[in-house]
């Protein structure tokens, strides 16, 4: 049994050496990736910082107590069987939270400073533009593949058809789909194909000049080849972006991860660099997680 | 044992019965009407305005009330739109799905929705009078505008409730305020509100008792707004109570057109709803 | 800039409530304005008295609302006696029983049937129905009929309510489930047990709220009606007198009686009847309604 782990996360670490060595299929590989400046930025390396946060829907409490620094141009992978808060504490981190019927947070998540959990008003849609949304199921807006894009620049007050064009074709650069739709921007994006979208939706994200990048399971409604394209891009990214998704597949975490964080019933039971957590885990819950005793 | 079989039997002869009827129904009517309009009808009585007077006037048509008809619904129709549309995106985007107010808000519209048009008129007759106001094209569109909002409302709020979510989020996660997610809460439901607007034409050019005592009715093409106007429902109406056959058959004429139009518009409707339901997300 | 923006948002937000505060306001105003102006009628003569009054005399002061009461509530009798077995039978015919190709057909028939105009109804009438009742149905039974009756306006009342009855009982047998049906039908029930013991038993309230959210719309109901029932104040004693229900009343009337102030008020007290009325059938309707869909 624990030969058998050792052994499987031994072909593990393989690949979690050499992400970049596979030429990502349809990525433009030549593209260097440089967002392109249109919004102010602050130059803060802090990371994002959780600190005792708790929440709850009624009466039923979803987080507790959780503290946690999830680092810069890193991926962080919050893991954790299905029901735990996994995704309740990603929807906090850009506020999504407000939608959800008789929600109470306590706490703070800090990020450079400014409370995401406690500003209101502009101060709360500069965080959302500063901290992007891949959803779990591809949504591309009810637009064409450009005005998906561009709206993001059209709703920050960002002018000017020539300054738009820029901006799409640097970012679908960026996701290797440019070579894919240049002929056909004015299509209505559902067009698209899955993969597609996705890519579609992470280059929208981009393009509002983001820090950190939250992916809530990007690729668990994508097959399997353009799930390893959307992956593929995660790894290339975090070379200027902070990278915070939730993945179910445990295989996808050891793949791709450089920080750990797993939860367990609302609790963070273990966070850490993904070489210690997945090779080392100090908590019984963890190892017993990560070899398969539930799910 | 035997006897709910039969009983079976039996209600499935008496739904293919009442199903029949009300297809029968549908078919008569429209056969009805038809028939009687179509032997009645010229190019004439739809392009000229009745000559003399509907009572004495045994010449012309009733372009007056094309026309009075049209200036009701595109003018309502229009007003309709500017109010429903925020209405129904203030309720399903910037409150809560389980808000209290929304509730009432929804329940009032259903209530309004109920109201006979000829409450309506009554009421707004009143209003005008109390204004000053003579009967006129725009106390017209004003109690039309108030009958189809309840509808216009109705109907978008039924589309609009699925927006979905993730759009939603897609646009607040890109730092869009709510207001800014207009644009695309808009293109999302388009065909919802087509629908709804097909729906609170086929309702506007047809009702007749709300229009009664506020647009009046004139034999001529109203030129501003405060002259009265003639439509169609009413023009039916009032011919066919005259005492000669010569304008008894123009109400026939009159209600072809109106059947028509209304035919048209109510496929139409179901048409766009059929197209467009099938690529939404 | 992004103050700019939540400015506008505020702004906005701020009208849209005043919208559609507006249109919930517009209930209360009308019945405050409906009953302002039926006020002076009171003065002279007691509720009771009007309502139970048979003689309507407005020159001579006179104002017995007992005859068009009496009308209406004929009239939309009829109806629902009538609509309510058809329009059951061919509901559950629709949700229980036909696929959807016979579906396709009937949705777009009913749909012609609820939009045609009232005034096209009454044009069918005066046509058809009124006809035949006078040469065909009416000698039968009486001497001689006009053919404008009580029963034509039950009959053309009938067709208006039914697409109404129709797709409100589809709507509410669509609610139940249908694990509850095949329940049922494993035990051997046939598919109208099934229908008349589960379906129509869960639906009951529904039902109920649909007739009268029927009854409402038949009471309002004034064009059609108006062309075929005689408008005769009397009070009707059989299917083939005249009758005169309410909003024929106020419609046929409403032009001449501003040279008299208590006729208008008289009719303003009809309005006003017809108001309450079809306000609290409305309200009781649609709550059982919400809750039945809220289930």
């Amino acid at each position: 049994m624990i030969e058998a782990f050792k052994r499987w996360s031994e072909s593990l670490k393989l690949s979690t050496n050499q992400p970049h060595t596979p030429p990502v299929q349809g990525a433009d590989s030549s593209h260097e990736f440089i967002p392109d400046r249109k919004f102010s930025h602050t130059q803060s390396q802090a990371p994002l910082e959780v600190r005792d946060l708790n929440l709850s829907i009624g009466e039923q409490p979803i987080l507790k107590n959780v503290n946690l620094q999830i680092p810069r141009n890193k991926i962080t992978c919050i893991i954790g069987p299905s029901g735990c808060g996994k995704s309740t504490l990603l929807k906090t981190f850009n506020r999504m939270t407000d939608s959800i019927e008789q929600v109470k947070i306590n706490g703070s998540v800090l990020l450079g400073g400014e409370d995401v959990i406690h500003s209101r008003g502009a101060d709360l849609i500069e965080l959302r533009r500063r901290i992007g949304l891949v959803p779990q199921r591809p949504c591309p807006l009810p637009m064409s593949i450009f005005d998906n894009i561009a709206y993001g620049c059209r709703i920050h007050g960002i002018r000017g058809k020539w300054k738009h064009e820029q901006v799409v074709e640097h970012y679908l650069h960026e996701v290797g789909l440019w070579e894919e739709v240049k002929d056909r921007l004015r299509d209505p994006a559902t067009s698209l194909s899955i993969g597609q979208q996705q890519r579609l939706c992470l280059a929208r994200s981009l393009a509002v000049e983001p820090e950190f990048i939250l992916a809530d399971e990007a690729t668990s409604a994508l097959d399997p080849i353009s799930s390893k394209i959307v992956e593929d891009l995660f790894v290339k990214l975090k070379q200027h972006y902070s990278i915070i998704m939730v993945t179910h597949t445990l295989r996808q975490a050891l793949r791709i991860a450089d920080y750990v964080v797993f939860i367990y019933m609302g609790e963070v039971i273990e966070a850490g660099d993904a070489a210690q957590v997945f090779h080392n885990p100090q908590n019984e819950l963890t190892r017993n997680y990560l070899s398969g005793v539930f799910s | 044992m035997k006897i709910k079989y039969i009983e079976e039997f039996a209600i499935k002869i008496l739904m293919a019965l009442s199903l029949l009827t009300v297809l029968g129904f549908v078919v008569g009517i429209i056969y009805t009407i038809f028939h009687r309009g179509w032997s009645c009808i010229s190019w004439e009585m739809v392009s000229s305005l009745p000559g003399g007077g509907f009572y004495i006037g045994k010449e012309g048509g009733f372009l007056n009330a094309i026309v009075g008809s049209l200036y009701i619904v595109i003018a309502s129709t229009f007003l309709g739109l500017l109010v429903s549309i925020p209405v129904v995106f203030y309720l399903n985007i910037f409150l809560k799905s389980h808000s209290k107010f929304a509730y009432i808000a929804r329940m009032a519209y259903d209530v309004l929705f109920g109201i006979p048009s000829i409450v309506y008129g009554a009421f707004a007759f009143t209003l005008m009078i109390w204004l000053g106001l003579r009967t006129s094209l725009l106390g017209g569109i004003l109690v039309t505008t108030l009958l189809i909002i309840p509808i216009l409302i109705r109907s978008m709020d039924e589309v609009a409730k699925n927006f979905p979510r993730d759009l939603l989020e897609a646009s607040y996660s890109l730092g869009a305020t709510r207001l800014e997610t207009l644009g695309v809460m808009l293109r999302q439901i388009a065909p919802g509100i087509a629908t709804a607007t097909l729906l609170s034409v086929g309702r506007a050019i047809g009702d007749a008792a709300g229009v009664m005592f506020t647009a009046g009715f004139s034999d001529s093409i109203p030129t501003s707004l405060s002259q009265p106007a003639a439509t169609l429902p009413l023009s039916i109406f009032f011919q066919l109570s005259a005492p000669q056959a010569e304008v008894q058959d123009r109400a026939y004429a009159a209600a072809l057109v109106l059947t028509i139009i209304v035919l048209v518009i109510s496929l139409a409707g179901r048409f766009i709803l059929h197209k467009f339901s099938k690529n939404k997300i | 800039m992004n103050r700019s923006r939540i400015f506008k948002e505020k702004v906005a937000g701020n009208l849209m409530l005043l919208i559609t505060t507006a249109a919930l306001l517009l209930v209360v105003a009308m019945s405050i304005g409906l009953y302002v102006k039926s006020a002076p009628i009171f003065e002279e003569h007691s509720l009771w008295d009007l309502l139970s009054a048979s003689e309507w005399k407005p020159f001579k002061n006179q104002f017995g609302f007992f005859p068009f009461i009496m009308g209406t509530l004929w009239v939309t009798a009829i109806a629902l006696l009538l609509a309510l077995p058809v329009s059951l039978l061919t509901a559950v015919f629709l949700t229980e029983y036909a696929n959807s190709g016979i579906r396709r057909w009937v949705y777009p028939a009913l749909d012609i049937l609820a939009a045609l105009p009232s005034v096209i109804y009454g044009v069918w009438g005066t046509l058809l129905i009124v006809p035949w009742i006078s040469e065909w149905l009416a000698p039968f039974f009486v001497e001689y009929s006009a053919g404008y009756t009580v029963l034509a306006g039950g009959i053309v009342l009938n067709v208006m309510i039914l697409p109404l009855l129709v797709s409100l009982f589809v709507e509410i047998f669509s609610t139940v489930p249908q694990e509850l049906r095949d329940a049922s039908r494993a035990l051997g029930a046939t598919h109208w047990q099934t229908t008349k013991q589960v379906v129509f038993r869960r639906s009951l309230p529904g039902i109920l709220a649909a007739v009268v959210l029927a009854v409402s719309r038949a009471l309002g109901e004034t064009i059609a009606v108006l062309m075929v029932c005689g408008n005769l104040p009397q009070v009707p004693h059989s299917l083939f007198d005249a009758c005169y229900p309410i909003p024929a009343l106020i419609a046929n009337n409403y032009g001449e009686m501003l040279s008299l102030p208590l006729y208008e008020s008289a009719l303003m007290f009809a309005a006003l009847m017809l108001f309450i009325v079809v306000l609290l059938f409305n309200l009781l309707s649609r709550i059982i309604l919400y809750r039945l869909k809220n289930r």
